[in-house]
């Protein structure tokens, strides 16, 4: 559904992506984990058409990204950060989207779920950090699209709703959509996902599903089996120690082998 | 594209800072024709507020606009929509909203106290300097990812076109005044749109008398309906140039 071939994307100095080639097919939830800066968020933005790659292609159902923009009706993004228009009625952002789509509201599971219809008449700017989140994610769902987006879906949100988002992505996974997940919150992943990328420096370090990595690691979690595949790579070791709390002493044997 | 701009409108129809701009030149306008019993006088006043303060809050609000919408734009990025279909949406919302103020704040007055050639030439001085300043603002926001360099590039540029350039035209007409100078004048009014507004309504109101030869030249010139096609022409291309430069930088640019 999605297939990315060979881009890399430099910012002045930082290398941003570097020959990144991968394939995504339908049915996948791909857990996309890596520090911070790593290039996940760009490689987002250059499936969603926002940054321009250096080099490389990207398709999209077979469509390159770089035309058209129609492809982008089988997407459903929704943003790590979502900022609206002040002035603009939560109601009269739900309006626009359907004018722009040109097409109803054909899956409002997470707008009642949220209880956002309560909420139509207030304007943006009054909504609290975690209100706007839980809109944006009923905006990526609202119009049932094949390929699911979503940069940071728990950042803010409180457990209960982000319970209901995770039902929500583990209904849509059933429909055999493709899930793309940015998090740093690796247990929120691990009931979603099937497969696994893992970026560092804007390089592709690994590719992998689940269960592969199961094996390979003999580790049952994800978090530990991250933590397990990454002690191999020195640069990253630092950061997975932090992120899970790995036990000192099992990176100082390593090294010592 | 009308289905995004009507969004943008009534998103900034109600920002408050538009709210106050409207009743800023409603009230100035106001004052001015109450206080003067000479309704050219007032509206000799007007101009000068109009010269200087329109450029300024078009640019300034444009700038800070762009940088707010940010996130918005990234997300109307991430629609079916074209590039050049989003840039022009939040252009043409920005600018209707300014030119509504515009309107209800200096329209009205005008055209309740002094609806004559002079009203009108000011109205439409006032209009082409909005539509200019939003289209060079949207340009520099466009090209600079710094909230903070956009606006202080936008502050830059209205104190070129409102004080600095005067200065310079003074500066080389005295140096080469040596020189018969009418006709380059002429075209160093059409380098400035708030210079170039700024003669349009002055010929209208009979003190190019007071200007000498240059004077008598420019009434002749813009008194004519080649004048009116010309300040026209140069103010569209004021206008198309910028938003076409703001085009082209967005559509190849990285959010």
């Amino acid at each position: 559904m999605i297939r990315i071939e060979e881009i890399s994307k430099k910012f002045r100095r930082l290398q941003a992506l570097d020959h990144i080639s991968v394939r995504f097919t339908e049915g996948q939830v791909v857990a996309l984990i890596g520090p911070n800066g790593s290039g996940k968020t760009t490689l987002i933005k250059s499936v969603l058409g926002m940054v321009r790659p250096d080099s490389g292609r990207i398709f999209v159902k077979d469509q390159p990204v770089s035309g058209d923009p129609s492809y982008r009706e089988h997407i459903g993004y929704m943003p790590q950060i979502g900022r609206y228009p002040d002035n603009m009625k939560v109601g009269q952002l739900f309006d626009m989207m359907q004018k722009i789509r040109n097409r109803e509201h054909t899956d409002t599971d997470l707008l009642y779920k949220f209880n956002i219809p309560a909420i139509y008449e207030k304007p943006m700017r009054t909504l609290s950090g975690g209100t706007r989140q839980k809109v944006s994610a009923a905006l990526a769902f609202l119009f049932d699209p094949s390929i699911l987006i979503l940069d940071e879906p728990t950042a803010g949100l409180d457990p209960l709703s982000t319970e209901i988002l995770k039902e929500k992505i583990q209904k849509e996974k059933k429909k055999n959509k493709l899930i793309l997940i940015t998090s740093h919150v690796l247990s929120d992943l691990e009931e979603l996902t099937t497969h696994i990328m893992y970026l560092q420096d804007g390089k592709l370090q690994f590719f992998k599903d689940f269960e592969t990595l199961q094996e390979e690691t003999g580790e049952l979690r994800l978090s530990k089996a991250i933590a397990r595949v990454m002690q191999g790579f020195e640069p990253a070791s630092e950061w997975i120690d932090e992120l899970f709390d790995v036990h000192p002493k099992g990176k100082q044997q390593d090294k010592k082998k | 594209m009308l289905k995004l701009s009507r969004y943008v409108l009534y998103d900034i129809l109600r920002n408050k800072i538009v709210i106050a701009y409207t009743l800023f030149l409603l009230l100035v306008s106001f004052s001015m024709f109450r206080m003067e019993d000479n309704s050219s006088k007032a509206q000799l006043s007007l101009l000068t507020i109009v010269l200087i303060v329109l450029p300024l809050v078009s640019l300034v609000f444009t700038t800070i606009h762009y940088y707010n919408s940010y996130e918005f734009i990234e997300l109307m990025l991430s629609q079916p929509l074209s590039r050049t279909k989003i840039l022009l949406s939040e252009y043409a919302g920005v600018c209707l909203s300014l030119l509504s103020a515009f309107w209800i704040g200096v329209g009205v007055p005008v055209l309740l106290f002094s609806a004559d050639a002079t009203g009108f030439a000011l109205l439409f001085t006032g209009s082409a300097l909005t539509i200019v300043f939003t289209s060079i603002a949207f340009y520099t926001s466009v090209r600079s990812k710094d909230k903070a360099r956009g606006i202080g590039f936008a502050l830059l540029l209205w104190f070129y076109f409102a004080l600095i350039y005067d200065g310079l035209v003074l500066l080389t007409l005295y140096a080469f005044s040596d020189y018969p100078m009418e006709k380059f004048t002429l075209l160093l009014s059409a380098l400035n749109p708030i210079d170039l507004g700024r003669i349009f309504i002055m010929l209208k109101m009979d003190i190019s008398v007071l200007m000498g030869y240059t004077g008598a030249l420019y009434k002749d010139f813009f008194g004519s309906g080649t004048g009116v096609l010309f300040t026209t022409g140069i103010m569209l291309l004021w206008a198309l140039i910028p938003l076409w430069l703001a085009l082209r930088s967005f559509r190849r640019k990285d959010m």
